[in-house]
């Protein structure tokens, strides 16, 4: 492979460091690849969902138990921590500067952290209004998605916060910035699976 | 779970009456008796199998070296080898269970000696060791070994992601193993529908082994096939283009990205069924809105394309050796890559002819049956260049080519018979009945079985340094093959005679004939297992006799045969750079090959990691704790596979050298034992006189 063709964008190591640049080509790779297995294993879940719609058995649907005011400022939260893990990115790229990385990154992490205590805070209401997994086969099937998409964000934060470890043991060397550049790949795929389920499941389910 | 629930059951559900025999001692009639001494015996088996291997290790004093030189070593080729062994190990149990099976419907009529929980354990486990244990690992250890080397590369792109997969491969059939000793397995069959694998009709641990079992193989399976497609798109020698990689690499490709996209739908399935067990979910009950359908829609949406991540990998086996043996290029390489990527791709579309009778409408069914039947064209192109291959080539009839002529004549009746269940008015008559056991077995074991078989007997030498004794080979891949036809051709009738699948016992007297041949097939199937074995002592007996060290016993033509038997750590000591369609062959051809290079440089390689073995330990110990709900275990093992993964991001010292004059002086010698070695005619391929230096000129073919 000639290094030249394959310097990689969310670098800016220059051509001093080719082997930097050709391990994020395959690592960056992967992880795309990774995230459209993870991209199918949410599509069945949707899907799941979306066929499961009508299995109320009697209890509560959608419109009992979605809190639209919550979820809108989850969503906030999310995109918000999006904007800021952009922000983390730019200066993994350009400025180099430990301390303007790690304080975008603690930012993205409190607000990945405030989305998740406003997703608990609805669950445990639903679990207050009796709408608990297994009361239906639609609430299964809410409980499969929703708190899916929930466990990849704590997974994300644990990442991160291990990422702000790896900073203080070690600055800003190739293997964090490469691990940087993957877990901002990800926080946005967990942005765009939240923007599915802002639509399929909240606005469809109290349109 | 709660706090007292765990200080109260710290075992769980484990107890005295989950150990084998304590049925039999409880209760001995003479029903038990037998099917405990069976279950028993099977389970003492396992124990002391463990026992013998932890003895000799220990008293070889081979501890040390199988932890640091085997199990945490992140070269694909060892863990090739890892893969195929555990492989090798399921494949004797399950041909075990079958002969047991075969025999009880032998002697079924009007009762027989096995339980009918018994039967169920044992075609369940039969099922799914054969699939998820035998043929996937089998698959992937070929693919691991041969694919890099094919490619020109030094290792897969994430070497310590692939010993990973392999920890949780063998877990997950440790499991299966282990649900043999501690309570029992699923008697679900090997793709557990519910509502009866549901707590309502099986509250027993054996659901729960087979969930955990797929789960942790799903997700082995899902990071290897990133980890191969990411290999062979980014990792391939200078000048190796798409369309100069060798078959068997396409179809590693094609199986690779199936495994991609298939195999999540599988994890969701176990994953909603497990929900369903253990939080009392609805997805699949009968009651509360659940829907049934769903988990026959999921499973099959991974089960389909699932048979051509088998099968195809088989299909490039056979390219190469057809190619190979016959002295020839492969006729028609650009169709033989459209036709397996047409594969993959119609294997999505198909997946409803596995219930065609749960209740479609009859428009939707046509689909399918249509997208079905139409498989069939791209597998017959195939099939026809394999045989233009050997058209006016000069085939040797060595034991992997018997193995594929067998395949082709075998594998079109398998797909005939397919074509015929496509068609779902067929379908509705002969669905659940033995015929479409026979159709499958006659596509899974020539197509898939019999081409793993051919690519061990034709890459052992590169793996071993020696070639596998010609004569043993030849008596079992024939006992293979009759011992096939026996086997399964007497189902086709007993199933167009109304026999339905799965059964333990039968009244019609009729069935009682065609069921004994089919016993005797099974045991001459079980003769080709203990033939297999037979071969392989004698070859290690005279292994330093056959010898093929300069590591082309077969005049290949891919990279994997340009260095020697077996490889060095590094694979290649300068990459090879590629500028033609079977890059050996050409170079032998021009005269080019077996070059000195003009410079060596340091290699770098990946160092040990012992993530593989810790994450498959935990995985093991947690999906034991799941099945009998031993929560702190679960907890505990949970918080070490964090730790794990966190601790693994901390390290930073990864990578190894290995130093430009090393890989001199190994490549050297081995250039020097090639000058020495005698370049044999193709007529002596299978003489201890084959040192692995193959004749030009004289051997080539028409082409």
């Amino acid at each position: 492979m000639s290094y030249e063709t394959f310097r990689y964008p969310g670098l800016n190591l220059g051509r001093a460091h080719p082997e930097a640049h050709d391990a994020a080509e395959t690592l960056m790779f992967g992880f795309w690849v990774f995230m459209m297995s993870d991209a199918i294993l949410f599509g069945m879940v949707f899907g799941t969902y979306v066929i499961q719609l009508d299995a109320t058995a009697g209890g509560p649907g959608p419109r009992d138990i979605y809190d639209i005011k919550s979820v809108l400022i989850q969503t906030m939260l999310l995109l918000a921590s999006s904007f800021t893990f952009g922000m983390a990115s730019l200066s993994n790229k350009h400025k180099g500067s430990p301390p303007r990385l790690l304080a975008w990154l603690v930012v993205t992490l409190l607000l990945g952290v405030g989305f998740l205590v406003f997703e608990v805070r609805d669950f445990l209401s639903m679990f207050d209004m009796g709408a608990v997994p297994s009361r239906s086969g639609f609430l299964s099937a809410f409980f499969d998605l929703v708190p899916l998409h929930g466990l990849h964000v704590t997974c994300a934060c644990i990442w991160l916060i291990c990422l702000v470890g790896q900073i203080a043991r070690y600055g800003l060397d190739t293997d964090v910035k490469l691990s940087v550049m993957r877990l901002a790949l990800f926080w946005h795929f967990l942005d765009i699976i939240w923007i599915a389920i802002f639509s399929v499941v909240y606005l469809a389910g109290l349109a | 779970m709660n706090a007292a629930a765990i200080i109260e059951q710290p075992l769980g559900r484990l107890g005295m009456d989950s150990l084998p025999f304590w049925e039999m001692l409880q209760h001995p009639t003479e029903e038990n008796l037998i099917n405990g001494f069976i279950g028993g015996g099977a389970a003492c088996v396992v124990v002391i199998g463990i026992v013998v291997v932890c003895a000799l290790i220990t008293f070889f004093g081979k501890w040390r070296a199988l932890w640091s030189e085997w199990l945490t070593s992140p070269d694909h080729k060892k863990i090739g080898i890892m893969y195929v062994v555990v492989a090798l190990v399921m494949l004797a149990r399950a041909v075990i269970e079958a002969i047991l099976m075969r025999l009880q419907q032998a002697v079924g009529l009007g009762g027989g000696f096995l339980a009918p929980d018994h039967f169920a354990q044992l075609f369940s486990t039969h099922g799914t060791i054969m699939i998820f244990f035998m043929a996937m690992p089998f698959l992937i250890g070929v693919i691991n070994y041969v694919m890099p080397l094919q490619i020109g590369a030094r290792d897969v792109s994430f070497p310590v992601l692939n010993s990973i997969s392999l920890g949780l491969t063998a877990a997950a059939a440790m499991l299966v193993m282990v649900s043999l000793v501690i309570g029992q397995f699923s008697t679900g069959g090997w793709f557990g529908y519910p509502p009866y694998t549901e707590t309502a009709f099986t509250p027993d641990v054996g659901p729960d082994y087979w969930i955990w079992a797929l789960t942790l193989s799903s997700v082995g399976t899902t990071l290897t096939g990133i980890n191969f497609a990411v290999t062979i798109y980014k990792e391939r020698a200078p000048g190796m283009t798409l369309m100069r990689m060798p078959l068997f690499t396409w179809t590693a490709l094609c199986t690779s990205i199936l495994m991609i996209f298939a195999m999540p739908p599988l994890t969701v399935a176990t994953a909603q069924l497990a929900l369903d067990r253990y939080l009392g979910f609805h997805y699949f009950t009968n009651a509360l809105g659940g829907n049934m359908m769903n988990f026959m829609n999921l499973f099959w949406l991974f089960g389909h394309p699932e048979v051509y991540i088998l099968i195809l990998p088989s299909f490039g086996i056979y390219s190469e050796v057809v190619a190979t043996f016959s002295g020839k290029a492969l006729f028609g390489y650009r169709s033989l890559v459209l036709a397996t990527m047409t594969i993959a791709v119609l294997s999505f579309t198909v997946w409803v002819h596995h219930f065609f009778t749960m209740g479609q409408s009859a428009n939707i069914n046509a689909v399918f049956g249509i997208a079905s039947m139409l498989i069939g064209i791209p597998t017959g192109v195939k099939i026809y260049e394999w045989m233009a291959t050997m058209y006016r080539g000069r085939v040797r009839l060595t034991v992997p080519m018997v193995y594929a002529i067998g395949f082709i004549l075998l594998f079109v009746l398998g797909g005939i018979t397919g074509i015929i269940l496509a068609n779902p008015a067929i379908d509705y008559q002969v669905h659940n009945t033995v015929f479409l056991v026979a159709h499958f077995h006659n596509v899974a074991i020539p197509g898939v079985l019999f081409g793993l078989l051919a690519g061990y007997h034709f890459w052992f030498p590169k793996v071993f340094g020696f070639r596998l004794d010609e004569r043993w080979g030849m008596i079992s891949a024939l006992c293979w093959l009759f011992g096939f036809m026996l086997a399964f051709f007497p189902l086709y009738a007993l199933g167009l005679m109304g026999l339905p699948r799965r059964t333990v016992a039968y009244f019609n007297p009729a069935y009682q004939p065609l069921e004994i041949v089919a016993f005797l097939g099974a045991l001459l199937i079980g003769c080709a297992l203990l033939a297999l074995l037979i071969q392989g002592w004698v070859s290690i007996k005279h292994r330093n006799e056959n010898r093929v060290f300069a590591g082309d016993p077969w005049d290949g033509r891919s990279l994997e045969w340009a260095v020697s038997a077996p490889p060095p750590e590094y694979n290649f000591p300068v990459l090879p750079v590629v500028n033609d369609a079977d890059a050996f062959a050409a170079a032998k051809e021009f005269g080019v090959a077996y070059q000195q290079p003009d410079e060596f440089v340091d290699i770098k390689l990946p160092r040990n990691s012992a993530m593989g073995p810790v994450l498959g330990g935990l995985g093991f110990v947690m999906a034991f704790g799941l099945v009998w709900h031993i929560w702190w275990l679960v907890i505990v093992c949970a918080l070490g596979t964090l730790a794990a993964i966190i601790v693994r991001g901390f390290a930073r010292d990864t990578v190894q050298t290995v130093p430009a004059s090393v890989v001199k002086e190994e490549h050297g010698r081995w250039l020097d034992a090639v000058q020495h070695a005698a370049a044999i005619s193709r007529a002596a391929e299978c003489d201890p006189a084959n040192e692995g230096l193959a004749e030009q000129g004289a051997a080539g073919a028409t082409s």
